[in-house]
């Protein structure tokens, strides 16, 4: 049976869907892929089919057969996507896929209203065609249209080219010594006491042209990387299993993500390994399936009130789900009303100017330049710049994320330039840049938070997640949770779940770890809009304690 | 034209196979013609229509496989997408669970075509979402829904002679109505192969009511409750538990039908001996292909009969190490209601709440099956028999297994995502907090 890599923020992605595409090539693992994607051999991915003097010329035929049809706006995004998953399990290599998708996507302004096609014939004649139906679609759609779109000015920049900043290109890693490292972890976890290991290694390429009418060209070259296992221990006797995921994270990154260097480990409580710009898959492996059967046995939670001490690849998606969420400004209006839902976070909130929506200590941005970051680009899929701005600040709500056609709601002039498209063939609309909370100003390390916390738990690792559809109740799991008892770790706990409000949880963090403890956590699959695209977040923190929050048990007997 | 005959389909299959030099060759060449029309704030935001079809070749050598796959039908393109199948195979490692293609299966007739869910027009979209757009504005009441819809074929055909081909059709609607003051909110879903059962004004209308119904609800404790869940409440919690029953998981030792001191719980009771689940591909009102992706047929088959588990899942190389003949995941899920009516139910209830849906379920102990998630868009108390007011959504914490141990009563079935699945009504379902959230 197949695993599902769900999607955050949303659940209906269909898992007969998921099933089917099983069957085909994905092996043990699941993966909502763009439409339009064909599996190639990895020697294929590296050429590239067209230059961008070639791009160029495509392009000038989306914008002058657009502005001759009387369009008033027009973007062009030929892209090229490229994908390599690698699946294995125990000794055993499940599959490798590469796919490619290489199309091109044409968006126009006609009558005031937006129109987009896309077409996977890249020539002069596909290109002029799915413009000219583009223009048709949105000559239809102004019957209907309410408003005219008012786009925030963006200056044209030119020709211009932009590259993820990467040591080692990871398609150009031969698949035999990608594959050769996951067995490697593997077989570090079955020799550490795991009855079972799968390891996983995603590599994701986007090659991506932009071209607008206000004469902007801009070539980017993206890449992103991630690795991750489940090592599971079991004790039959008892009938028990425990898991224990990857503590690594998705990264804009290379293959130097996976050459793991001692300046990139902290040392967590309790012999814990953590991992900033680098990952020892090996190692990780190895302390992992130690810890899942350590959790065989570990002591089970006493329900009640706790000050935890939150790990960054565990707060990362915390953040994501009552921060990043709730400030789309899309979903503050109601264009996601019937699915992903809207957002407590209203425009009323948010223009008193004082909404406390956490304590002084928590400072939120968004930015689209961390490097590293999942969310790091020159450029967004509308061409504006990235950039780095306050969500909250010293706990006040002080903004939202808007795109070109959006933003003038907030009564702003400009861009935050987060809008993304998943592939060529879907439209371009408001996505999550990073999101993250800031670390503390002053010198504080997690040894010291977890000293002066009397009652508590520390948690890292991402586990289950859940929020309702206005970001209010929340309720996360994670990976490994460890009591704090009179500042020390007093051991290893097992069904461990928080619950709260995101008000009341921002509000009560009284204390973030400085600088040196910043890492990123980050997911491929954050989902939203209908049809569903997904997208590439990341979100950063340092270690954070928040005091006096609700933690259920989750144990149960069937 | 993404849309092949058999004809068609055979004609180009038949010329895949010919082309290929491995020790074996399998193809599926899939197609699909589809619609889509989202609206929110009381207006059209987003329509389109996207058709493709695609060819998959899986090659092999002995126990090296390798898939390659092409939109494009010419000779040639066919052709090179063999050899390039051909190619990977050969870079690949042996994969010792590799299953050999199987010989020609026997299938039933297929039900999952309607001829008017394929005439879907740009034109019916639009006037859908006008019938369900334009009742919520004379309301006070904002209307936001996605309707889409697709005609598709799937076929393959392989090197020892198997040949399968079907056409199907499918429709989904849902519509989420918020009272213009936020306090209430509606929610309704449907799905068919024959768009000519939908009505997105009666589906609509269905929405508005709970909207209003639901507006400026009142907070009551969480614990645990009796409950009445609509079949779409229900179904995904469901669908959760069929997704686990994999043989394999269980024998591993990983899974909720793992039992203490090894072996699986196959043959045993699980949950309330009311609760019959079966499959069925022929079921009139939710059809299923009646073969799977890799060719093996589906068929009518108990899942849960009497309350006792009758089958886990087998892929075809884990059947093979058990000697057991496979039992390919199922197409549909029908779990048999009983006679009573919502209303019927309601008033029979003394104290409990009514859940529309439940919203973000994600699994929290995969050893229990429990898991989140939250009520949405429509949850009410009731007393002595009627509904009382609305109240505030919960966050649960409960697993399927536990709720169909408590289960009180089956109500009538309904069509959700393609299963039948009743209302029912629950005693003992674990509240845990309260959410502000409408």
């Amino acid at each position: 049976m197949p695993a599902i890599v769900q999607t955050l923020n949303l659940t209906t992605l269909k898992r007969r869907d998921f099933v089917s595409l099983s069957g085909l090539a994905l092996g043990g693992l699941v993966l909502p892929l763009p439409a339009f994607s064909k599996n190639v051999p990895v020697e294929y991915l590296l050429d590239s089919p067209i230059d961008v003097k070639q791009k160029k010329v495509l392009a000038d035929v989306a914008l002058n057969t657009a502005r001759s049809l009387g369009a008033t706006y027009t973007d062009v995004r030929i892209g090229r996507y490229l994908n390599q998953f690698l699946t294995t399990r125990e000794n055993k290599v499940q599959n490798t896929v590469n796919t490619e998708s290489f199309g091109v996507g044409v968006r126009v302004i006609a009558n005031g209203t937006w129109g987009f096609a896309a077409t996977n014939d890249v020539t002069n004649d596909g290109v002029k065609k799915a413009t000219e139906r583009a223009v048709a679609i949105a000559k239809a759609n102004s019957k209907f249209q309410k408003e005219p779109v008012k786009l925030a000015p963006e200056k044209g920049h030119g020709e211009i080219t932009w590259k993820t900043p990467i040591q080692r290109n990871a398609f150009e890693v031969p698949v035999s010594e990608k594959v050769e490292l996951l067995l490697s972890a593997n077989s570090a976890a079955m020799q550490n006491g795991a009855a079972f290991a799968n390891s996983n290694l995603f590599m994701v390429n986007e090659q991506k042209y932009f071209a607008s009418s206000e004469g902007s060209y801009i070539d980017q070259d993206i890449h992103r990387i991630w690795p991750t296992f489940n090592v599971t221990a079991v004790d039959k006797a008892a009938g028990k299993f425990k898991t224990r995921q990857a503590l690594s994270a998705p990264m804009g990154m290379g293959y130097e993500y996976m050459m793991p260097k001692e300046a990139d480990k902290l040392k967590g409580p309790n012999g814990i390994i953590l991992y900033k710009n680098s990952y020892d898959i090996i190692e990780d492996a190895k302390v992992g399936a130690q810890q899942a059967k350590e959790m065989l046995t570990a002591k089970s939670v006493e329900p009640g009130k706790y000050d935890l001490v939150l790990e960054p690849n565990h707060l990362g998606l915390t953040i994501h789900e009552s921060v990043g969420h709730p400030l789309e400004l899309d979903r503050v209006l109601g264009y996601e009303a019937n699915y992903a839902g809207t957002s407590f976070a209203t425009l009323d909130k948010w223009k008193a100017g004082n909404f406390k929506y956490g304590s002084p200590h928590v400072t939120i941005f968004a930015d689209k330049t961390q490097p590293g970051s999942l969310g790091a680009v020159g450029y967004d899929d509308e061409g504006v710049a990235s950039k780095r701005w306050d969500l909250i600040k010293d706990g006040v709500l002080v903004n939202y994320q808007a795109i070109r056609d959006q933003v003038h709601i907030l009564g702003q002039n400009e861009s935050h330039g987060c809008c993304y498209a998943q592939s060529w063939s879907d439209v371009q609309f408001q996505r999550m840049p990073n999101v993250s909370l800031a670390p503390g100003k002053d010198k504080y390390s997690i040894d010291q938070m977890i000293k002066d916390v009397e009652k508590g738990i520390y948690i890292a690792g991402r586990g289950s997640y859940s929020i309702d559809q206005q970001r209010y109740n929340f309720q996360f799991g994670g990976t490994v949770f460890y009591e704090i008892r009179n500042g020390q770790i007093a051991g290893m706990l097992n069904d461990v779940a928080y619950q709260s409000n995101t008000q009341e949880f921002w509000n009560s963090c009284t204390k973030i770890c400085d600088e040196s403890d910043y890492r990123l956590f980050g997911s491929f699959f954050d989902g939203k809009g209908q049809p569903s695209q997904v997208s590439a977040v990341s979100h950063g923190s340092s270690t954070a304690r928040f005091n006096g929050i609700n933690v259920i048990n989750t144990g149960r007997t069937i | 034209m993404a849309i092949f005959s058999k004809e068609e389909a055979r004609r180009i299959l038949e010329k895949v196979i010919s082309f290929s030099k491995a020790d074996g060759i399998e193809a599926n060449l899939n197609g699909s013609n589809g619609g889509n029309i989202r609206y929110a704030r009381n207006t059209v935001s987003t329509s389109g229509e996207d058709s493709n079809v695609t060819l998959a070749v899986q090659s092999n050598f002995g126990k090296k496989s390798g898939t390659a796959t092409i939109n494009e039908f010419d000779d040639a393109s066919l052709e090179k997408v063999v050899r390039r199948a051909e190619e990977l195979a050969k870079l690949s490692p042996e994969n010792p669970e590799f299953m050999e293609s199987l010989p020609q299966q026997t299938y039933g007739e297929s039900k999952t075509f309607s001829e008017a869910t394929a005439k879907i027009t740009p034109e019916y979209r639009a006037q859908a979402a006008a019938n369900s757009i334009n009742p919520a504005s004379a309301k006070d009441v904002t209307a936001a829904g996605f309707l889409d819809d697709s005609h598709n074929f799937a076929s393959m055909m392989n090197s020892k002679g198997l040949f399968a081909y079907n056409q199907s059709t499918s429709v989904n609607f849902t519509a989420t109505m918020r009272t213009n003051d936020g306090t209430g909110s509606g929610w309704v879903t449907r799905d068919f192969n024959d768009v000519s059962k939908l009505d997105t004004a009666e589906a609509s209308r269905v929405a508005i009511d709970k909207a209003i119904m639901s507006k400026e609800a009142k907070a009551i404790e969480p614990g645990k409750y009796t409950v009445i869940l609509e079949p779409a409440a229900s179904a995904e919690l469901l669908g959760n538990m069929f997704f686990n029953m994999s043989a394999r998981q269980a024998d591993e030792g990983r899974s909720f039908l793992s039992k203490k001191g090894g072996g699986t719980k196959l043959g045993e009771k699980l949950v309330d001996e009311r609760v019959n689940i079966y499959t069925d591909p022929f079921n009139a009102e939710v059809p299923a292909s009646p073969w799977t992706g890799d060719g093996q047929a589906r068929r009518k088959m108990d899942i849960i009969n009497g309350g006792v588990v009758k089958n886990m899942f087998y892929d075809r190389y884990w059947a093979s190490q058990k000697n057991v003949a496979p039992v390919p995941f199922p197409g549909n899920i029908i779990m048999q209601g009983g006679s009573a009516s919502l209303e019927e139910m309601i008033k029979d209830t003394k104290k409990g709440i009514l859940v529309t849906r439940f919203w973000y379920i994600r699994s929290v102990d995969p050893q229990t099956l429990l898991y989140t998630g939250l009520t949405r868009d429509g949850t009410f108390y009731i007393e002595n028999g009627k509904i009382k007011h609305p109240v505030k959504n919960f966050r649960f914490n409960e697993s399927p297994v536990i709720m169909l141990n408590n289960l009180e009563t089956l109500g009538k079935q309904v069509r959700v995502d393609g299963d039948l699945i009743p209302y029912m009504k629950i005693r003992d379902f674990t509240f845990t907090s309260l959410s502000d959230a409408v």
